[in-house]
C-alpha cells in the first residue's frame, strides 16, 4: 500500500505566495485573540486555588455556590468539569487567608452541606510561586529556541537555523492563539506540550532540510525551488506517516486521558497539524527567500559519509 | 552508493548486547506486575535508630493474639513493614500496634510490593510513583529567613548588654535596625574596651566606629558569611524540626528537602487528613521564655487601650484566659534550646504538666535566670504567625539546674500533649509559610493511573495496525522495535526509579507515537532504494544508513526542548521531561539498533533475488 502517488513533484514552492499570506495572516489574527482575549491562564501561573470535587450523584452547583457566599468567598467560579458528578470550583489568592487555610475553609463548608462530597484534587499556589513558574516557562521557550538554533547553524547552516525557527514559532503563536480565542484553560501541563511541540515541530523541518541537503548534492544544476519541491514531495509518505502515528496517540489521549490531559493532548494536535504545515509552507520558503543553494549546503557533504559508515 | 555484494549480518555481539538489555529491561519491568499489599510499617521516632529482631516478636505476637493475621513481614534496617490481606486488617493493626509500642515508634500505613524478595534484593523495583499516581499532598514552603537573622541580633544584643553590664563599661543605648546593630558609648575609651568584649563573645563582626552630634557609636554588622551560617542553620533546623513533625503523622515514606535557597518541599504520599498535615506543618510556632515585668503591673490601663502607659521594654500579651499579661521584651531563651519535651502528671497536685529538658547552654541561662528571680513570674510564649499568646506564666520557686523544667498549668492531659509534641517537635529556627499545595484523593491517583495507562495501550494498539498494514514485515519489525522501546522506558523507569507522574505517562504514551518516526524514516529510505532498483540488501544497507543523519539530527533537536523542559520545569513539567528525555534515548537505539538487528536476521543471509516485504510500492516512470 502506497497513500501518496504522484508522478511528479509537487510544486509547493509555486504557492509559497499565497502560503506567505496565509501565514502571515493566521499569526496575526493569533497575537490579535492573545492581544484581545489574553490566556486563560491557570491558577499554576495567576496563583490561587483550584478545587476538584465529587459527589455520588449530580452535583447541585447552585447548593455549592451558596454555600462559598456564606462563608463569605467572593470571586469564586464553580463549574461541572467532565461529569455531571465532578465540580470545578476555583478561588482567587486572599490576602487575610493563607492558601493552606483557604482550601481547608473550602472542604470543611462543603463537607458540612453534604458530607458524601469527596476532595479529589487540590492545587493552591502562592503568587510568588505563580510568577516564578511563569518566568520558567518563558525561559524554557528561550532556552529552547536557541538551543535548536545553534544545532541547526551547526549541522545546516543559519538559513536553515532562522526558517526552522520562524516556522516553529509559527507553530506556537498558532497554539496560543487557539487557547486565547477559545479560552481554554493554559496550565503547566499545558505548555508542557508547547514545549514539546517546538522540539517535535523541528523535527519534522529537519527530515525535509535533511533531504533539501542531500538534494543540493544530487541536483547541482536544478533552481532551488525544484530542489525543495522534490524534497518535500520524496519525504510526504514519511510525513503522513510519522503524523498519523502521533496523532493516533493524541487522539486516544483525548478519548482516555480525562480532563486533565485534555488540554495537553488539544495543543498537541494543533501543534502537529499546523507543524507539518508550517514546515513545508513556512520553513521551506523562508529558507529559500533567505537565499540558501547548492554553494552554501552542499559543501559539506564528505563529512556525512564519514559518520555514517558506522551504523 | 553500495551496490552489489552487501550482506547484512549483525556481528554476533550486536545480538549479545540486544539480548542482555532485553533481559535486564524485563528483569526490571518485573516487579510493576506483581502489585502492591496493604502494610504498616514500624519505625522509631528518633531517626536513624536500629531495629531488631526482637521488636519484630513482639509485634507479631501482638497480632496473633488478635488473631490479625499477617502475610508476611520484612526486617530493615531502620524500618518494619508487616503485610496484610485486606485494608481493614491493615487499619486494625495499626492502631493494635501504635497502642503497643506506645509514643517511642511511628506506625504507618504503607503499600509494599508484593514481588519476589531475590528482585528487591537485585534492585529491581517497580516504578516510583508521583503524588498524582499514587494519592498525598505536596506542600511548598517559604522560610522567612530575616526573621532568624533578626533573632539572632536580638540574643546577640542581649547578650552584649549583660557583659558590657557586667564589666561596668559605660554605654546608655543599646538598638538594632534589621541586621545592624548599634551601641553608644559614654567615651571613645569606654567604646574600645566594648568592642574587645564584643570580639570576645563572637570574632565574626564587621565593626564601624561614628560619633555624630557628640555621640560615640559602635555599629555592629553581621558579615555575609556570618549571615550565610545563621540562614543555613535556619533551614536546617527546619528541616529537623519538620522530619520531627512528619514522623508525628505516621507517613511512610515521607520526601523533606531544601529546594533553592529559602524553600523547602514537602510529600506525604497516602495522607489522606490534609487538614491535620497542615496544622501540624503549618504551625510556626516560635518558642521563646521571658520574664513578666510586675514592676508596674496594673491590668486595667491595657485594657482601656492606653498603649503609651506600657513601659518601653515592655510588651502586652493575652493567656488562654483573656487575661493581659504584662512581659519584658528581652528574652531569656528560646525553643531552640530545647532538647525534649513530654507529657506528664504532676505528683503532689495530679494536675497536667509538660517537662522541658534544655541543651547545657540553656541549663546554664535557665539556672542563672531563676536563681535571680525567685519569686518572680517567667512567662512561655508561643508566637505563630505573629499571634503571640502567654501559654503559662508559673512563678519560679527555687533555682532550677541541670536543665530539667516542669511546667504546669495545663487545662488537661489533652493539651499537655499537644504542647509537649510542638516542644519536642522544636520551634522553628525562622517562620514558614505554605505558598504552594497539591492534593490528590486516592481515588483520583487510581483514576489517573488507568487513563494514562489506557491512552498508551490503545494508542500503541492503532499504531500496530497502521504499522503492519503499511509496511507489512517492516511494519510488524518496527512494532517490534516499538514494543522492546517501550519495554526499555518502563525498564529504565523503574531501574533509576524516577518519579512517574500523569504527564510521565503521557510522555511515554507521546513517545510512542513519535519514536515511530525513526522506523517510517528507515522504511520509507529502503522503499526509495527499491524504487531506484537496487540489491534487496543494498537497499537495507543504504536505507539504513541513509536514515541515521536524519534520525540524529531530528532526534537531538527534540532532546534540546526535552532537557529545557527538564531544566525550567517544576512539578508536571518536570515530570513529563525526565519520561520525554529518556523516550528519546531508548528510542534511537530500539529504532535503529534492534530493528536492524531483526531485519538482518530475517533477510540478511539471504542469497540473490529475495523480495522485502515492505508493502506495495508505487513507482515513478521516470520516461
Amino acid at each position: 500500500m502506497e497513500i501518496f502517488r504522484v508522478k511528479k513533484d509537487i510544486p509547493f514552492m509555486k504557492y509559497s505566495k499565497i502560503s506567505a499570506v496565509i501565514s502571515i495572516t493566521t499569526f496575526i489574527l493569533a497575537i490579535f485573540f492573545i492581544t484581545l482575549r489574553g490566556l486563560n491562564l491557570g491558577v499554576d501561573f495567576t496563583g490561587g486555588t483550584m478545587m476538584e470535587i465529587s459527589y455520588p450523584e449530580a452535583a447541585n452547583i447552585e447548593n455549592i455556590r451558596e454555600t462559598l457566599k456564606e462563608i463569605d468567598l467572593k470571586d469564586t467560579q464553580v463549574q461541572n468539569f467532565g461529569t455531571e458528578e465532578d465540580v470545578l470550583i476555583r478561588l482567587p489568592i486572599r490576602e487575610d487567608l493563607s492558601i493552606a487555610e483557604l482550601s481547608e475553609k473550602v472542604s470543611t463548608a462543603l463537607k458540612s452541606s453534604n458530607n458524601k462530597m469527596e476532595v479529589k484534587r487540590v492545587e493552591s499556589v502562592g503568587s510568588q510561586v505563580g510568577d516564578e513558574l511563569y518566568e520558567n516557562g518563558a525561559l524554557a521557550v528561550l532556552f529552547v529556541c536557541i538551543g535548536i538554533m545553534l544545532y541547526l547553524t551547526m549541522r545546516f547552516e543559519w538559513r536553515f537555523a532562522i526558517a526552522a525557527i520562524m516556522a516553529n514559532m509559527h507553530d506556537v503563536i498558532i497554539i496560543l492563539g487557539f487557547f486565547a480565542f477559545f479560552q481554554w484553560e493554559f496550565n503547566l501541563t499545558v505548555l508542557a506540550a508547547v514545549l514539546a511541540v517546538l522540539g517535535y515541530s523541528v523535527n519534522e523541518s529537519v527530515v525535509v532540510f535533511d533531504r533539501v541537503r542531500e538534494n543540493f548534492r544530487k541536483m547541482r544544476k536544478s533552481p532551488v525551488a525544484d530542489v525543495i519541491n522534490n524534497a518535500i514531495t520524496r519525504t510526504m509518505s514519511r510525513t503522513i506517516m510519522t503524523h498519523l502515528s502521533t496523532q493516533t496517540v493524541v487522539i486516544s489521549m483525548l478519548i482516555f486521558g480525562g480532563e486533565i490531559l485534555n488540554n495537553f493532548a488539544l495543543a498537541l494536535t494543533i501543534g502537529i497539524l499546523f507543524g507539518i504545515y508550517s514546515s513545508i509552507m513556512v520553513g521551506c520558503p523562508m529558507a529559500m527567500w533567505l537565499g540558501t543553494n547548492q554553494n552554501n549546503l552542499a559543501i559539506s557533504a564528505p563529512e556525512r559519509k564519514k559518520e555514517n559508515t558506522e551504523l | 552508493m553500495n551496490q552489489a555484494n552487501v550482506s547484512n549480518r549483525s556481528a554476533p555481539w550486536r545480538y549479545f548486547l540486544i539480548l542482555t538489555t532485553l533481559l535486564l529491561s524485563l528483569l526490571f519491568v518485573m516487579p510493576n506486575f506483581y502489585g502492591e499489599s496493604h502494610a504498616i510499617q514500624v519505625m522509631p521516632i528518633k531517626a536513624g535508630e536500629k531495629i531488631d529482631t526482637s521488636l519484630l516478636q513482639t509485634i507479631e505476637e501482638t497480632l496473633e493474639k488478635s488473631e490479625i493475621k499477617n502475610t508476611g513481614s520484612i526486617l530493615e534496617n531502620f524500618n518494619i513493614k508487616v503485610k496484610f490481606q485486606t485494608a481493614e486488617e491493615q487499619l486494625k493493626a495499626k492502631s493494635l500496634i501504635q497502642n503497643t509500642l506506645g509514643k517511642e515508634y511511628v506506625v504507618a500505613l504503607n503499600l509494599v510490593s508484593n514481588s519476589p524478595d531475590w528482585l528487591s534484593n537485585i534492585g529491581a523495583l517497580p516504578m516510583y510513583l508521583g503524588l498524582d499516581l499514587r494519592g498525598g499532598v505536596h506542600f511548598l514552603m517559604q522560610v522567612d529567613l530575616s526573621k532568624a537573622l533578626e533573632k539572632t541580633t536580638t540574643s546577640y544584643l542581649s547578650e552584649f548588654r549583660a557583659q558590657l553590664r557586667k564589666e561596668k563599661i559605660g554605654y546608655y543605648d543599646a538598638t538594632k535596625n534589621n541586621d545592624i546593630m548599634q551601641i553608644k558609648f559614654k567615651s571613645t575609651d569606654e567604646l574600645k574596651k566594648g568592642k574587645n568584649i564584643i570580639r570576645n563573645i563572637n570574632d565574626n563582626f564587621d565593626f564601624q566606629e561614628l560619633s555624630i552630634n557628640d555621640e560615640i557609636i559602635l555599629k555592629i554588622i553581621i558579615s555575609d558569611k556570618t549571615k550565610k551560617s545563621i540562614t543555613e542553620f535556619a533551614i536546617k533546623q527546619n528541616l529537623e524540626t519538620l522530619h520531627n513533625r512528619v514522623n508525628e503523622l505516621g507517613v511512610a515514606e515521607p520526601l523533606i528537602q531544601q529546594q533553592g535557597f529559602d524553600r523547602i518541599v514537602i510529600q506525604l504520599p497516602g495522607v489522606q487528613d490534609t487538614a491535620k498535615a497542615k496544622e501540624i506543618l503549618g504551625r510556626t510556632a516560635i518558642l521563646e521564655m521571658r520574664m513578666v515585668n510586675e514592676d508596674n503591673f496594673d491590668p486595667t490601663v491595657f485594657e482601656e487601650g492606653n498603649e503609651d502607659q506600657i513601659p518601653i521594654n515592655s510588651e502586652v500579651f493575652e493567656d488562654r484566659f483573656g487575661n493581659s499579661i504584662l512581659v519584658k521584651k528581652q528574652v531569656i531563651l528560646t525553643g531552640e534550646r530545647i532538647t525534649n519535651a513530654g507529657p506528664g502528671v504532676d505528683s503532689l497536685t495530679g494536675q497536667s504538666i509538660v517537662s522541658i529538658t534544655l541543651d547545657g547552654k540553656g541549663a546554664s541561662v535557665f539556672k542563672q535566670v531563676t536563681r535571680e528571680n525567685i519569686g518572680k513570674r517567667m512567662a512561655l510564649l508561643l508566637i505563630e504567625k505573629n499571634l503571640t499568646e502567654v501559654v503559662t506564666a508559673p512563678v519560679i520557686r527555687s533555682e532550677i539546674g541541670g536543665g530539667r523544667v516542669q511546667i504546669t498549668g495545663m487545662r488537661n492531659a489533652q493539651e499537655a500533649t499537644d504542647i509537649a509534641l510542638l516542644l519536642r517537635a522544636g520551634s522553628l529556627a525562622a517562620p514558614m509559610e505554605i505558598i504552594e499545595e497539591r492534593t490528590v484523593g486516592p481515588s483520583m491517583g487510581k483514576e489517573n493511573i488507568s487513563r494514562g495507562v489506557q491512552s498508551t495501550i490503545w494508542g500503541f494498539i492503532a499504531i500496530i495496525i497502521m504499522m503492519a498494514i503499511y509496511y507489512m514485515v517492516f511494519g510488524v519489525i518496527s512494532v517490534i522495535a516499538l514494543s522492546v522501546n517501550l519495554l526499555f522506558l518502563v525498564g529504565l523507569l523503574s531501574a533509576l526509579q524516577a518519579t512517574l507522574t500523569l504527564p510521565g505517562l503521557a510522555a511515554i504514551a507521546l513517545t510512542l507515537g513519535m519514536a515511530i518516526d525513526a522506523n517510517v524514516l528507515i522504511n520509507e529510505r529502503i522503499r526509495d532504494e527499491i524504487r531506484n532498483d537496487n540489491t534487496p540488501q543494498a537497499c537495507i544497507n543504504n536505507g539504513y544508513e541513509m536514515a541515521w543523519g536524519t534520525i540524529v539530527d531530528s532526534n537531538i533537536t527534540t532532546m534540546i526542548a526535552g532537557l529545557a523542559l527538564f531544566m525550567f520545569g517544576s512539578g508536571p513539567i518536570k515530570g513529563f521531561a525526565v519520561v520525554h528525555v529518556l523516550g528519546i534515548l531508548t528510542s534511537v537505539y530500539s529504532a535503529i539498533f534492534v530493528s536492524r538487528a531483526i531485519v538482518n536476521y530475517i533477510y540478511g543471509n539471504k542469497r540473490g533475488k529475495i523480495k522485502l516485504s515492505i508493502g506495495e510500492i508505487f513507482k515513478v516512470d521516470n520516461n
